[in-house]
């Protein structure tokens, strides 16, 4: 009986390798047939080389960084603060933060578009500049239950009640305490955060396409759309960055979220 | 002198600190949301319609959304029965202790590579030119190709929902599998039970909640998915998201409050799709406790 | 012929052998402990008894056939966890019933026998519970049922108390034995708790580092413990090194102080050095056979028993000249105090030589 499982299982874990590992291995083979009859890396050379993605690539990791900053900054304080003082409100607050996963990307931009439209109270769509704040506050909704679990669980491993009340009998002030001690102890868990945030936003397509930004996913799918060889080296670099950043996040304290991703 | 009710003034101060998220999420969640809906019963005019809801049930629309949910559907239950399979076999397979580890650190990035580059991958696979298409035609004389297969379609894009989906399956349900106590097995051994019956009457009725919620959260996540459609398929597949994106760019249905209408019924059927889920996870948690 | 004969039982892991050369019979309804320290091999002996492990060598043969290589669902073994593991999509009659479920019992026979049980371990009004709307004990009490519903050759526990409060210990084993008793199985029962084993069983295993040291009644092994291990392992026992005088009538030399023992010297030359030992409860005041001069370091009030520690004279601060001895509380007649010379005295035949 004991064996059995072994065979079964090997050959369960057989199939299921080389379905991942194939179009991982296809795709980089592919994206070195630009050059007929050998293999080389003229595609990678060709779209390094592209201004469109130097432009749509630096513009997306920018975005990404003001995601993160805006991230950090709108939920270490919201989960510090709830898990100190405001516990009843704590389901309600998860609850919101879930709400992203529930509700589909392109129903959050759709609302966005109705609601910050030319015409609306708050035109955001007005302007480039104020279509990218919409831009960046569309990916800190994206990226808010995974931030906000992160800390959340970081907040609860470090025991947050006895810290601040240590700092606060050696006569620290509230933001002293926020930014002295509390966020020094948390920075594995907001990494975590971050890189995560990173991975979602470099390649995210749906909100930035409805919001005619430049960002890097629209500018991969004109690409699909119109290259032959180009799209697989694009998509072996996304899956480098995907990697490095998912790997990072390893290196900086395991997370078990794993994003539904589009 | 009277006493000071102090118990007022912190909390007031207290609920201060929730403020900015509070107006973060109405601003860029709640109040977006609420405004499609809402757009959903109204005409051109603002007035109150279902007029948009029945439209719903139209052939386009209708279409559509049968697409859509067959998509999730056998996207979600391909992906719960094989990652379920991976799971099994990492957890309970007796292979060499680094495999679970290591499927469970993929399993996490793998479920992150979607959208455009996963399309492009899936092309360099089985697209015309691709690396199996042609090693298939070159090794073993098989065109699938010949077959009525393209990865242009149904069966393709279900194949390339997979490679997000059973990750995530894996990552839901490995804790589960982890969670069955080897002295249940131990014990239904002495009871004379055979493998058979250990899986018929202890482990799966112990799995299928989490089996369940994990596949309705499959369910949910496929249905709203919109960037690997778009890139692999574009329109010659018309799912729900696809047609969604095509009426927020350009108002195809001549009709903006259909176009609000068919975010509600993403909504609700992804809703439903959580709510299902969440109920059955704290099911399968009680029981645990 | 032994009902459960285990011979030479061996288990080898990777780099280690956590069994060594075990052997032992037990008769039919019998009821052994096996018991020694964590790390000691009785856990692994047991697996290896229901099946969940396949001994590297040696045999065991239930019931006149030989079950070494037989698979455990075709054994018909009883076994309790240490952490019930009652099926938890299961209600209590469902669990109990499981094993004649599984035998394709008929219905009938099948709720009769279960409702037997039900009565057998007092919990007829549960038995539509689930595992988690119960407490430890009662779980435990079903495990027992769900595990002897089956009518099997052997019952086997596996440290089945030490998740249990320390009153639902003591009421649960007498439970146990009581239960055992009745339905007259043979059973091995594996803990690390001396007091459990000492109290309940018909005989002990004292095993350590994957060797049985001795095995016998528990008054054998608590009052003639034949290695130092099990000696140290079951109660409190003075332990003092002492050097051997003259074999033949069994003099030695303690801390300068001459001393008798009855017990057999044979095998240990004069001048020889060895290690005796006493228990608590065989010292007194007073000046009978052996005689120590000592000073009282400590008097501790254990309730109805005191534990005075003293120090042998002349050889305080070194080792092997501390003596414990325990005296009754008796209000009238008060325990000597703190830094008083006193004179200790014991038997020769309390006074044991330790392998």
């Amino acid at each position: 009986m004991k064996s059995e499982s072994r065979l079964g299982a090997w050959i369960a874990m057989a199939i299921g390798t080389a379905y991942f590992l194939l179009p991982l291995i296809a795709t980089f083979e592919f994206s070195l047939r630009m050059e007929r009859g050998v293999y080389s890396f003229e595609a990678y050379r060709v779209v390094f080389a592209d201004p469109q993605f130097q432009t749509t690539f630096g513009y997306s990791i920018v975005m990404a960084l003001a995601t993160i900053l805006l991230g950090i900054l709108l939920v270490v304080p919201t989960a510090y603060w709830v898990h100190l003082r405001l516990p009843k409100l704590r389901p309600i607050v998860e609850f919101i933060t879930l709400l992203p996963l529930v509700i589909p990307a392109i129903v959050i931009v759709f609302g966005y578009l109705r609601m910050y439209n030319s015409s609306a109270l708050i035109p955001l769509t007005g302007s480039e500049r104020a279509t990218d704040f919409l831009l960046v506050c569309s990916y800190v909704t994206l990226s808010l239950p995974y931030m906000y679990r992160s800390v959340d669980t970081g907040l609860r491993t470090i025991d947050v009640r006895t810290l601040t009340e240590a700092a606060e009998v050696l006569g620290a002030n509230r933001a002293t305490i926020l930014f002295r001690v509390i966020f020094p102890n948390l920075t594995s868990a907001i990494l975590s955060g971050a890189f995560l945030t990173f991975a979602i936003v470099i390649g995210e397509f749906t909100m930035a396409s409805l919001l005619d930004r430049p960002a890097f996913g629209p500018y991969l799918q004109l690409i699909g759309a119109n290259r032959a060889y180009e799209p697989s080296a694009l998509a072996v670099i996304a899956f480098i960055i995907t990697w490095a950043s998912m790997g990072l996040i390893n290196v900086f304290g395991r997370s078990k979220s794993a994003k539904p991703a589009h | 002198m009277p006493s000071q009710p102090a118990a007022r003034k912190p909390v007031n101060l207290n609920i201060l600190g929730v403020v900015p998220f509070a107006i973060f999420a109405l601003m860029f969640l709640i109040l977006p949301t609420s405004t499609l809906m809402v757009g959903a019963f109204q005409d051109a005019n603002g007035h109150f319609t279902l007029e948009n809801l029945r439209q719903l049930f139209d052939t386009n629309v209708r279409d559509a959304y049968w697409i859509s949910f067959k998509i999730s559907m056998v996207s979600s239950m391909g992906g719960g029965v094989l990652g379920f399979i991976l799971a099994w076999a990492a957890v309970l397979g007796k292979l060499p202790a680094w495999i679970r580890p290591t499927l469970l650190t993929f399993s996490g990035v793998a479920s992150n590579f979607a959208g455009v580059p996963l399309a492009f991958a899936f092309l360099s696979t089985l697209g015309r030119l691709g690396l199996v298409t042609v090693l298939l035609r070159s090794w073993f004389d098989i065109n699938i190709y010949s077959t009525g297969f393209s990865i242009l379609s149904f069966v393709g894009l279900t194949i390339t929902y997979l490679y997000f989906q059973i990750p995530l399956m894996v990552l839901i349900v490995t804790p589960a599998l982890e969670g069955l106590k080897k002295e249940w097995r131990e014990a239904c051994d002495c009871l004379g039970g055979t493998t058979f019956q250990y899986w018929r009457f202890v482990a799966l009725p112990v799995l299928w909640p989490s089996i369940v919620g994990a596949t309705l959260l499959l369910f949910a996540n496929a249905f709203g998915a919109v960037a690997t459609a778009y890139a692999l398929t574009g329109s010659a597949l018309n799912i729900v998201p696809i047609m969604l994106y095509a009426q927020i760019r350009g108002d195809v249905l001549h009709n903006p409050n259909l176009g609000y209408a068919m975010a509600l019924g993403m909504i609700v059927i992804t809703g439903l799709a959580n709510t299902g889920y969440m109920v059955l996870r704290s099911r399968s948690d009680k029981r645990r406790a | 012929m032994a009902f459960l004969e285990i011979s030479n039982l061996q288990k080898r892991f990777a780099g280690h052998t956590a069994v060594h050369d075990f052997s032992i019979d037990i008769d039919k309804g019998e009821f052994v402990t096996f018991l020694g320290p964590s790390g000691c091999g009785k856990t692994t002996i047991l697996r290896m008894l229901a099946g969940f492990e396949a001994p590297s060598a040696g045999n065991i043969v239930f019931d006149g056939k030989n079950v070494t290589h037989v698979p455990t669902n075709q054994r018909n073994v009883g076994m309790v966890f240490q952490s019930y593991a009652l099926f938890p999509n299961m209600t209590v009659a469902e669990n109990i019933g499981f094993g004649l479920k599984v035998a394709n019992m008929a219905k009938p026979t099948m709720d009769a026998r279960v409702k037997e049980m039900l009565a057998l371990i007092k919990l007829d009004s549960l038995a539509d519970r689930y595992p988690w709307q119960m407490s430890g004990g009662q779980q435990q009490r079903v495990a027992l049922a769900r595990a002897i519903a089956n009518k099997p050759k052997v019952l086997l526990l596996d440290e089945p108390l030490s998740a249990l409060d320390a009153k639902i210990r003591i009421a649960l084993r007498e439970e146990i034995r009581v239960l055992q008793r009745a339905l007259d199985i043979t059973t091995v029962f594996v803990t690390h708790d001396q007091e459990e084993a000492l109290s309940i069983s018909d005989r002990i295993v004292v095993l350590n580092e994957g060797r049985g040291e001795q095995i016998g009644t528990p008054s054998e092994i608590y009052n003639y413990p034949r290695t130092r291990f099990v000696a140290s392992f079951i109660g409190t026992l003075n332990q003092l090194p002492a050097t051997v005088l003259d074999a033949g009538t069994g003099i030695l030399s303690i801390a300068g102080h001459r001393a008798t023992t009855s017990q057999p010297l044979g095998g240990l030359r004069n001048g020889q050095p060895c290690m005796v030992a006493i228990r608590p409860e065989a010292i007194h005041f007073g000046t009978d056979k052996n005689t120590m001069a000592a000073v009282v370091d400590e008097v501790n009030f254990l309730g109805s028993i005191v534990r005075i520690r003293t120090n042998v004279a002349g050889l305080e601060g070194e080792a092997g000249a501390v003596i414990s001895l325990d005296v009754f509380n008796d209000p009238n007649q008060p325990p000597p105090q703190r830094g008083a010379a006193v004179t200790l005295c014991f038997s020769s035949e309390n006074l044991l030589v330790l392998a």
